[in-house]
């Protein structure tokens, strides 16, 4: 006999609001931490492969200076997401390594420091001439510091996805490709942020072409992620359902997907081919996107559960 | 040490829930939360429909994802392997709300996660929990799993009884009689 319809009175937030659980900071936090770690990485990496003189402003000064701004952002998201605030402190008083929240705790005390760090030399080598702080030297230990920023970009990117991965109450979280496919949009996501504020024709240009590759690579995952849910069992079909023709559908194919990806980089190939203007549309698009994905993967989450297999 | 176990009879539990009443009582649980539920689930194709109703909380997991997912360590096993929330550790971060298969747990007025505690006060008395001890149908039993002479375990080693969501490998303590 197939069940034809559960109906469960009382235990979900739409009938209890006290069991909701997370809203739109989870979301916001995500995307600016993928955001924040994006362009620790691609500044990092810029840093490393090329001399101080032959770097855009964007990627030389620009987004070390961003990268601790948008992470105090996420990290106040986070704050207010606490319900009890005045234990917030409880955080550093405890390690627990089998809590994936424990961990991201001591990856911000560890990312923080490290990226203001990078902020102070790299304004101190690239910034504008004349400012103050400005000696236009290269740091000191210019390699070391910007590859503990790369490590702890990628520390920081994947554990976004890594959150929401180990909770396996939620089968649509439940995957170890959430840690890969959170560092690769907030890859992009810095990728676009930094076309937008690039004033160089041809490194705006490079920027955007690898742009175009992250959202490719992300494209994949994705692909992966719904592949292996929708060969998964009944629980991870039903996860995966909730986008194909489930209540998240129409929000998820046309902010994520058609917006957020496909769109973007249809336009970047118009430019390329000059068919276009180079306009502020196609890196904003991928932004929104970003966060999107994150609002979307967190809300739809909390409704996946093990319950269809009743 | 025990390890405490819970038993409700589907053939005697009629979803009353004097059960959800007690419980807020005996543990002034905000007006708009519930640490003790009653649920129901219809099944089957008419003519052949089927009504089950259950009486739901905590299942004090043994292997338990909102103790291991819990950054702070305020989420543990407190004696008798039931699990407990130490309020002046909670930061109210709600990993633990996420990471509940049996959406068991909530946030108080107070900011900090709360569910159902096996009435630990009242067990530590040698008071039955509320719940089962108001239940008037005596559908609910309560006990030491690991005690072979306990009701509890006497009635799980002869009756047909299943836990939910077995597959979510938490090892649930919660068990129904069918």
């Amino acid at each position: 006999m197939m069940p034809m319809d559960v109906d469960i009175a009382g235990r979900n937030a739409e009938t209890f609001p006290a069991l909701h659980v997370w809203g739109w900071e989870i979301a916001a936090y995500l995307f600016l931490g993928g955001l924040a770690a994006g362009l620790l990485i691609l500044s990092g990496w810029m840093h490393r492969r090329e001399a101080p003189e032959k770097l855009s402003p964007a990627l030389a000064w620009l987004a070390p200076l961003l990268a601790p701004a948008v992470l105090s952002a996420g990290m106040l998201a986070l704050f207010l997401d606490l319900e009890n605030k005045w234990n917030v402190w409880r955080f550093y008083t405890a390690f627990r390594w089998s809590a994936p929240m424990s961990w991201g705790a001591w990856i911000l005390a560890l990312v923080y420091p490290a990226s203001l760090l990078f902020a102070w030399a790299a304004w101190s080598e690239s910034g504008p001439a004349g400012k103050r702080g400005v000696t236009g030297a290269p740091f000191p230990l210019r390699r070391l510091i910007a590859g503990l920023n790369i490590a702890c970009g990628v520390a920081l990117g994947v554990y976004t996805g890594i959150l929401l991965g180990a909770l396996g109450a939620r089968p649509l979280w439940n995957s170890p490709l959430l840690g890969p496919l959170f560092l690769l949009s907030g890859l992009s996501a810095a990728a676009a942020l930094l076309v937008l504020l690039e004033k160089d024709h041809e490194w705006r240009h490079r920027l955007a072409r690898l742009d175009v590759r992250l959202i490719a690579a992300e494209a994949a995952v994705l692909a992966l992620f719904f592949l292996a849910l929708l060969t998964g069992g009944q629980a991870q079909r039903a996860a995966a359902e909730l986008f194909f023709g489930g209540p998240y559908t129409a929000v998820f194919w046309t902010a994520v997907v058609f917006s957020g990806m496909a769109l973007p980089v249809w336009l970047e190939r118009l430019e390329k081919k000059g068919r276009v203007a180079h306009s502020a549309v196609a890196p904003a698009l991928v932004l929104f996107g970003g966060l999107a994905l994150r609002a979307v993967l967190v809300f739809a989450g909390q409704t996946s559960s093990w319950e269809v297999l009743l | 040490m025990p390890r405490y176990g819970m038993a409700i009879d589907l053939r005697t539990c009629m979803g009353c829930a004097a059960c959800v009443v007690a419980c807020k009582v005996e543990n002034r649980v905000d007006e708009d939360a519930f640490r003790c539920r009653v649920t129901q689930r219809s099944r089957g194709e008419f003519p052949n429909v089927q009504l089950e109703i259950l009486s739901e909380r905590c299942n004090q997991c043994s292997d338990a994802p909102c103790v291991w997912n819990c950054p702070t360590g305020a989420s543990h096993h407190a004696g008798g392997g039931v699990v407990l929330v130490d309020e002046s550790r909670c930061t109210g971060c709600k990993a633990c709300l996420a990471a509940c298969p049996y959406d068991a747990r909530f946030i108080n007025s107070r900011g900090v996660a709360e569910k159902c505690t096996f009435c630990l006060h009242r067990v530590k008395e040698g008071l039955e929990p509320a719940c089962v001890s108001t239940c008037p149908s005596r559908a609910m039993i309560f006990g030491d799993l690991d005690d072979p002479s306990s009701q509890l375990a006497r009635t799980l080693g002869v009756r047909r009884h299943r836990a939910l969501k077995p597959e979510a490998g938490t090892k649930p303590n919660l068990f129904y009689l069918e």
